[in-house]
C-alpha cells in the first residue's frame, strides 16, 4: 500500500465527509422507524467494529494469529460490571472504568503475549485458543470460596452511562428533541468508534505499524534491521487487547448485565471472520467485515419467515436454523470468491492475484 | 587491541550436532575496508554471517567490534550495535513497498512510540518526515527511486538486491556485511554493484563481503579469507589468496583428490 499522506483534502473530500456525517447522524432515526431493536443492532455492529480493529492489529498487521481475543473483550467487560453495579455496591463514573478496564485488558494482554513469543501460526492459534477458554472458565467459576464474579449467573443492574444526572439508558428529550436510551448510546458510541478508527489509522502508518508489518512479513529479516521483535510484538498484543477492552465496557454498560456466556469461542471466532471476510491488515475492511456480519445475522432473522411465506406459503424451517445456516452459507461464498476478503488492501490484493505482468 | 581494527574475531565456533561448521576462526578487519569472505559451497561464510549478526550463538570464540564485545547479543541489539546485513536468499519485506521497506530500516535510529503514533506530536511528524525523506534518498542512492512506490516482491532481481542494500543502509551501520550481492546478477549489474560497493566504502562504511563471483571479490576486495570445511585456510591480499595453492586446492578439489591417492 502507498501511503503518500493528502496534504490538504480538496472540497469535493470535505463535501463527501459532510454527506457521511449528516448520514451517521440521521441513522439512529431511519432505523428508529423500523424499530428500536435496529438502533441496539446499530450500537452492537459499532461495538464490534472496535472489538474488530483491535484484533486486526495483532492479526492483520503483526500477523499473530489470536483465536482467544474475545478474553480481553471480557475482561472489560468484568471491570466494568464489577466496578458500576450493586454487586460489589461500588459505582464508578464510566469515564473513570474505560481507562482501567483498558489497561487491565492491555495487561491481559502482555500476559498472554509473553509466553507465546516464539510461537507462530498454528501453534500460537492453538495456545490463544486455551487462553481465551482460561478467562471464559475462571469467571464461570470464581463465585467461590469468595464470590468474585458471581459465576454463571452473570452480574445484574450494571450501571448505564452516566453525567450527572443525564443517563444514556433513559428515554429523554436533549435540546428539544426525543431521543431513545440505544439512540442516545448510538452517539457515544459512534465517538468513540471514530476514535478507535482514527488511532487505528495513525498506528498503521508510524513506526510502530511499519514494524509490525515488518515482523508479518518476515520476522527474521525484521530483527536483523534492528527491530526488537519482542517489545513489538508484546505492543501489538497489548494494543489490540485495550481495544478489546475499552468495548467489553462498553457492552457491559449498554447491556447492562454480562455473563461468561458472552464470551465464548465462538465470539472469538466471529471476531476473527470480521476481520478475515473484511480484508485483513486494511481498516475499512475490517470496519466493513465488522458491519456486515454484525447486520447479516440480524436482517436474515427478519426476514426468513416472510420470504419462506412468500415463496412457499408456508414456514418450511424455523427462522433461527435457516437464518444461520444462509449466514454459514455466505461465508463460505465470500471466501471462495474473494479469498483476500471484501475490501483487501491493495497490498494483500495484489498478493492474491495472479500477477497479469510477471516482474521483469 | 588496534585502533585499526573495527571487528576482531577470535577462535569462532560452531557445531551443528556432528558437523563443524566453524572451527577456530579467528580474523580482524579493519576499519574503512571492502574484506572480502569467499570459499566453497558449504565452506561456513553464512554460518560465519549468521553468528555474526546474533541468529546464531557461537560455540566458542568470540567477536570485538568496535572496541567492544559481540557475545551473547540479539540479532536487533548487533543492528544497534552498528552491523547490518543482506541475505543469500533475499529476504525483503515483499509485500510492502520498496519505500517502506527502507523505511523500516530506519527503525532502530528513531525512536517514536504508541504515544507519538496516536498523538502525532511534533516530534513524532518531524521524525516521520526525516525517515521518509532518508528512505528516499537512500532508493536514490542504490538507484531504485523509480520503484519506490512498488511492491518489493514486483522489483526485477537485481533491484531487490539493491533494495536489501538501501534497507540495510538505513541502520547507519559501521559495517555492512553482503551475503553474496552479486547472485544472479548479470555482468553489466555486477559492475554497476562493485561501483555501488566503492562508494558506500567512500563514504566511510566498513564492507564485509561474501561472494562467488571472484573477479568482483578480485577487483573491489583489499583483503580476502578463504573458508573451506569451516577452517580459515588464508587471508590475504586478492593477489595472495588468488595464487595460494590451498585456495586452489580448495576450489579445484585437487587436495581431496591427492588424499585420497595417498
Amino acid at each position: 500500500m502507498t501511503k503518500r499522506r493528502v496534504k490538504r483534502a480538496p472540497p469535493k473530500v470535505w463535501a463527501g465527509v459532510a454527506l457521511i456525517v449528516v448520514a451517521l447522524a440521521l441513522l439512529p432515526f431511519v432505523a428508529a422507524l423500523a424499530g428500536q431493536a435496529w438502533v441496539r443492532i446499530l450500537n452492537f455492529a459499532m461495538i464490534y467494529t472496535m472489538l474488530a480493529l483491535g484484533l486486526n492489529i495483532v492479526v492483520g498487521f503483526a500477523g499473530l494469529l489470536d483465536l482467544g481475543y474475545i478474553a480481553f473483550y471480557a475482561v472489560g467487560a468484568y471491570v466494568y460490571a464489577l466496578l458500576a453495579s450493586p454487586h460489589f455496591g461500588i459505582h464508578l463514573p464510566f469515564w473513570v472504568i474505560l481507562p482501567l478496564g483498558a489497561g487491565l485488558a492491555c495487561i491481559f494482554g502482555v500476559l498472554l503475549g509473553a509466553p507465546t513469543l516464539k510461537l507462530r501460526g498454528d501453534y500460537l492459534a492453538i495456545v490463544t485458543l486455551g487462553f481465551g477458554e482460561i478467562i471464559r472458565i475462571f469467571l464461570n467459576n470464581l463465585n467461590a470460596p469468595v464470590n468474585i464474579t458471581n459465576g454463571p449467573q452473570g452480574i445484574n443492574l450494571i450501571d448505564p452511562f452516566r453525567i450527572g444526572s443525564f443517563s444514556l439508558a433513559r428515554a429523554g428529550p436533549v435540546l428539544g428533541i426525543d431521543f431513545s436510551g440505544p439512540q442516545k448510546y448510538y452517539y457515544v458510541l459512534l465517538l468513540l468508534t471514530i476514535c478507535v478508527i482514527v488511532i487505528n489509522i495513525r498506528l498503521q502508518n508510524s513506526r510502530l505499524g511499519r514494524a509490525w508489518e515488518a515482523i508479518r512479513e518476515d520476522e527474521v529479516a525484521a530483527k536483523a534491521m534492528g527491530i526488537n521483535t519482542r517489545n513489538v510484538k508484546l505492543l501489538a498484543f497489548a494494543m489490540g487487547a485495550s481495544f478489546g477492552g475499552i468495548a467489553g465496557a462498553i457492552f457491559s454498560a449498554t447491556q447492562q448485565f454480562v455473563s461468561p456466556e458472552s464470551f465464548g469461542l465462538f465470539e472469538s471466532i466471529i471476531v476473527l471472520a470480521m476481520v478475515v471476510l473484511g480484508g485483513m491488515g486494511n481498516i475499512p475492511g475490517v470496519i466493513l467485515g465488522a458491519v456486515m456480519l454484525t447486520l447479516l445475522p440480524e436482517v436474515l432473522r427478519y426476514t426468513m419467515e416472510p420470504l419462506q411465506l412468500a415463496l412457499f406459503g408456508r414456514v418450511l424451517l424455523d427462522a433461527e436454523t435457516v437464518r444461520l445456516l444462509v449466514f454459514g452459507i455466505a461465508l463460505v461464498a465470500i471466501m471462495l470468491y474473494r479469498p483476500a476478503g471484501l475490501w483487501p488492501s491493495a497490498v494483500r490484493k495484489r498478493e492474491l492475484e495472479t500477477p497479469k505482468v510477471v516482474a521483469e | 587491541m588496534s585502533t585499526l581494527s573495527l571487528l576482531a574475531a577470535k577462535g569462532i565456533s560452531k557445531r551443528f550436532g556432528g558437523v563443524h561448521a566453524l572451527s577456530d576462526v579467528s580474523f580482524t578487519i579493519n576499519h574503512g575496508e571492502i574484506y572480502g569472505l569467499i570459499g566453497p559451497n558449504g565452506a561456513g561464510k553464512t554460518s560465519l554471517f549468521n553468528v555474526l549478526t546474533g541468529i546464531y550463538t557461537a560455540d566458542d570464540g568470540n567477536f570485538i567490534f568496535d572496541g567492544e564485545p559481540l557475545d551473547r547479543v540479539k540479532p536487533n541489539e548487533v543492528a544497534e550495535r552498528g552491523i547490518a546485513r543482506t541475505f543469500q536468499n533475499i529476504r525483503l519485506f515483499q509485500n510492502l513497498s520498496a519505500l517502506e521497506n527502507v523505511m523500516i530500516g530506519r527503525h532502530v535510529r528513531t525512536k517514536a512510540g504508541v504515544f507519538g503514533a496516536m498523538f502525532r506530536d511534533k516530534n513524532t511528524l518531524a521524525e516521520e518526515a526525516a525517515i521518509e525523506k532518508r528512505a528516499y534518498e537512500l532508493l536514490g542512492y542504490v538507484g531504485v527511486a523509480k520503484r519506490a512506490n512498488d511492491l518489493a516482491k514486483h522489483l526485477a532481481y537485481g533491484d531487490q538486491r539493491r533494495l536489501e542494500i538501501a534497507r540495510a543502509l538505513a541502520t547507519e551501520p559501521k559495517l555492512l556485511a553482503l551475503d553474496e550481492p552479486a547472485a544472479g546478477m548479470n555482468a553489466t549489474e555486477t559492475q554497476g554493484l562493485k561501483r555501488l560497493l566503492e562508494e558506500i566504502r567512500r563514504d566511510g562504511i566498513t564492507i564485509l563481503l561474501i561472494e562467488h563471483d571472484m573477479k568482483l571479490v578480485m577487483s573491489v576486495c583489499d583483503r580476502v579469507l578463504v573458508l573451506d570445511y569451516g577452517r580459515k585456510i588464508a587471508e590475504g591480499s586478492a593477489a595472495e589468496v588468488q595464487n595460494d595453492p590451498k585456495v586452489i586446492a580448495a576450489y579445484l578439489g585437487s587436495e581431496v583428490s591427492l588424499n585420497l591417492k595417498g
